[in-house]
């Protein structure tokens, strides 16, 4: 398993939502240990490409490998081997956060050691007894990230993890992002809007529009192959004549 | 490692029980306000104060007429007292209760005004001759204004009190209104309490997308839906005992018939209502549409269900359908084991059709159920 080439493989997948072509024939692949950003305005198809490659979503047409298994038939398996983040879940408000983690935890019958270690890499510790309800944007957030950090997922998956967030609350999260980058057992998919987050955090850049994927490469790679413009912005102009970020 | 306190299926009842008693308002419509209602009502259909009956009298004068007083208001200004233009008279029986009627007298103009605000409800066209009564027959408490005053009219008011002797008040347990409307209240909470703490739990979760995250992990799913309903069961339980203790302490209500019957047929009615809820609440993840689906279901059984009164003044052919409903079932179930001394053998069908209600709705609820 771990001399697979790619922990994730999407091959010319497509997903409709009756006349809407949300993803329109995707290839995407992604190394053990890569880091890779998703980029796109609102209404690209991240979210629902994400979302197939988390079992959530099925796709009309194409496949979708994870550590060489597909949904249909692995679902006990993949689902301890991923951790992810929706965009826009909200837990239980009357919930504490250390009792959000602890159920969540359950489910990978994992015990109060693993949800402290966890506490600790979200720097949490000290909301813990604090209702779900009564924390900042920021701090629910880390408090997601923390859930999809669990069970030492092999596979992070974050739609978009900091939107909204002040640039304080996003460097929190962009840290804990680098320190689990350190620890090369993990591989990043993150979906966002913000280009600084792509060029701080990720090996690789994805550029979707319409369902399209429009460019992929390095940083420098995409910037070049576009004729030398200085932002993804640019790029993104000349690319579709419109902002990445609207 | 594999500590009860670790297991999904506890963190899930733990998780959820803790959402309900965390919510002052679940507390307040779960516990508290049923026992207001009990109490209320209770109160105000037990307690033999005097009845107010209030009517407008209206003189017409012609000048035919040799005298200048008319019928009804000539005895009322003897036999009773006057104030203004306000006659009042009070009729006596102990046994009946006391009745005092108050006679507005007024123009037509006026009295109509007064009946269509509900301020009186008969309108007495008072003549030298004769008295006419104006009323609408099917409302029973003209009805009853209108036979009092007639009889007055007829008799004077020594009429009320008589043959006290003939009338024997109820006030046995198991025969006064609380005791029919005790048990109806505790078939009404397991409805309220499974539609709304189980169905828009699960709606509002879907909304929140909370669903589709959390099968997103190795959760099982029945047991996602089995800690629900656990947690709900759980806190009906304490919900149906305030209740039943509040009104053992204060009405002495009392259980005449089987206690393992009751428990069965609770059972059986949170089984029913707990698999109805999962079954409309399978689909909607807008908190508005499933608010819509819920009171569809829940108010049509609250009128006809006979929670409050007695469904058998609906129409005839209604009733079969009546009787089966699931709060009917249940209601009635109770109040035969409270009321009627009954058993097993008494609700054992209505046990097992209740059952079959909740199960047979909960497989075709997870059948469908969207959890994303
Ligand atoms: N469940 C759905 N039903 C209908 N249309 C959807 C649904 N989910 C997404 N879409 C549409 O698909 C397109 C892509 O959406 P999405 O994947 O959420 O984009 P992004 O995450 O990049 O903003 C949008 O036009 C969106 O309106
Ligand atoms: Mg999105």
């Amino acid at each position: 398993m771990t001399d697979l080439e790619y922990i994730v493989d999407v091959r010319h997948v497509k997903k409709s939502f009756k006349d809407v072509h949300a993803v329109k024939g995707v290839n995407l692949t992604i190394k053990p240990g890569e880091f890779l950003a998703l980029l796109g305005p609102n209404g690209a198809g991240k979210t629902t490409l994400v979302e197939m490659i988390e079992g959530i979503q099925h796709p009309d047409e194409g496949e979708i490998f994870i550590a060489g298994k597909q949904w249909k038939n692995h679902q006990h398996e993949l689902h301890q081997m991923i951790g992810l983040s929706l965009q826009e879940t909200r837990f239980m408000d009357k919930l504490t956060a250390w009792e959000t983690m602890r159920l969540f935890a359950s489910f990978y019958k994992l015990d109060t050691v693993r949800v402290d270690e966890v506490f600790q890499l979200i720097g949490l510790e000290e909301k813990k007894k604090a209702y779900v309800n009564n924390l900042s944007g920021g701090q629910r957030q880390r408090l997601a990230l923390g859930v999809a950090l669990l069970n030492k997922p092999k596979i992070l998956l974050l739609d978009e993890p900091t939107t909204g967030l002040d640039p304080n609350a996003r460097r929190e999260i962009w840290n804990i992002l680098l320190d689990l980058k350190k620890g090369q057992k993990t591989s990043l998919i993150l979906t966002s809007h913000y280009m600084e987050e792509a060029e701080f955090l990720c090996d690789r850049i994805v550029i979707m529009d319409q369902g399209n994927i429009l460019v992929e490469g390095t940083l420098q790679e995409i910037l070049t192959l576009g004729g030398g413009h200085h932002s993804l912005d640019e790029l993104f102009i000349s690319l579709t004549g419109r902002h990445l970020y609207e | 490692m594999n500590k009860i306190t670790n297991h999904q299926l506890y963190r899930l009842i733990i998780a959820h029980f803790a959402e309900i008693i965390r919510e002052p308002a679940v507390i307040f419509w779960g516990v508290v306000f049923p026992i207001l209602m009990a109490w209320g009502l209770g109160i105000a259909f037990t307690k033999k104060g005097d009845v107010n009956i209030k009517l407008s009298l209206v003189k017409v004068i012609t000048e035919q007429d040799s005298v200048h007083e008319t019928k009804l208001a000539g005895y009322l200004a003897t036999n009773g007292n006057k104030k203004d233009s306000t006659y009042t008279i009070d009729l006596k029986n102990e046994k009946l209760g006391n009745v005092n009627l108050t006679f507005y007298e007024t123009s037509w103009l006026n009295a109509y005004t007064m009946l269509k605000k509900g301020k009186v409800s008969l309108i007495i066209e008072d003549k030298a001759t004769d008295t006419k009564y104006h009323f609408d027959p099917a409302n029973a408490e003209a009805k009853t204004a209108y036979q009092l005053v007639a009889n007055l009219a007829s008799y004077g008011s020594a009429f009320y009190g008589v043959n006290q002797s003939g009338i024997v008040p109820l006030t046995m347990t198991g025969t006064r209104y609380v005791d029919f409307l005790i048990p109806g209240l505790l078939a009404m909470g397991i409805m309220m309490a499974c539609s709304w703490g189980i169905s828009y739990t699960i709606i509002d979760r879907r909304s929140k997308k909370l669903l589709r995250r959390m099968v997103a992990t190795p959760m099982k799913k029945s047991n996602f839906l089995l800690a629900l309903i656990t947690a709900r069961f759980t806190m009906n339980v304490a919900e149906a005992l305030l209740l039943f203790v509040f009104a053992w302490l204060y009405f002495g209500t009392k259980v005449q018939g089987s206690w393992p019957a009751l428990m069965v047929l609770f059972l059986a009615g949170n089984i029913a209502f707990s698999g109805i809820s999962i079954l409309i609440s399978s689909h909607t993840a807008n908190p508005e549409i499933g608010n819509g689906i819920i009171n569809a279901l829940v108010t049509p059984m609250m009128v006809v269900s006979g929670v409050f009164f007695s469904y058998h003044n609906f129409p005839d052919w209604t009733i079969p359908v009546i009787r089966y409903l699931p709060l009917t079932m249940i209601a009635d179930g109770f109040r035969s084991i409270f009321n009627e001394g009954a058993g097993f053998a008494d609700v054992w069908l209505e046990a097992l059709v209740l059952t079959s209600i909740g199960t047979v709705s909960f497989i075709i609820g997870l059948k469908i159920f969207k959890w994303y």
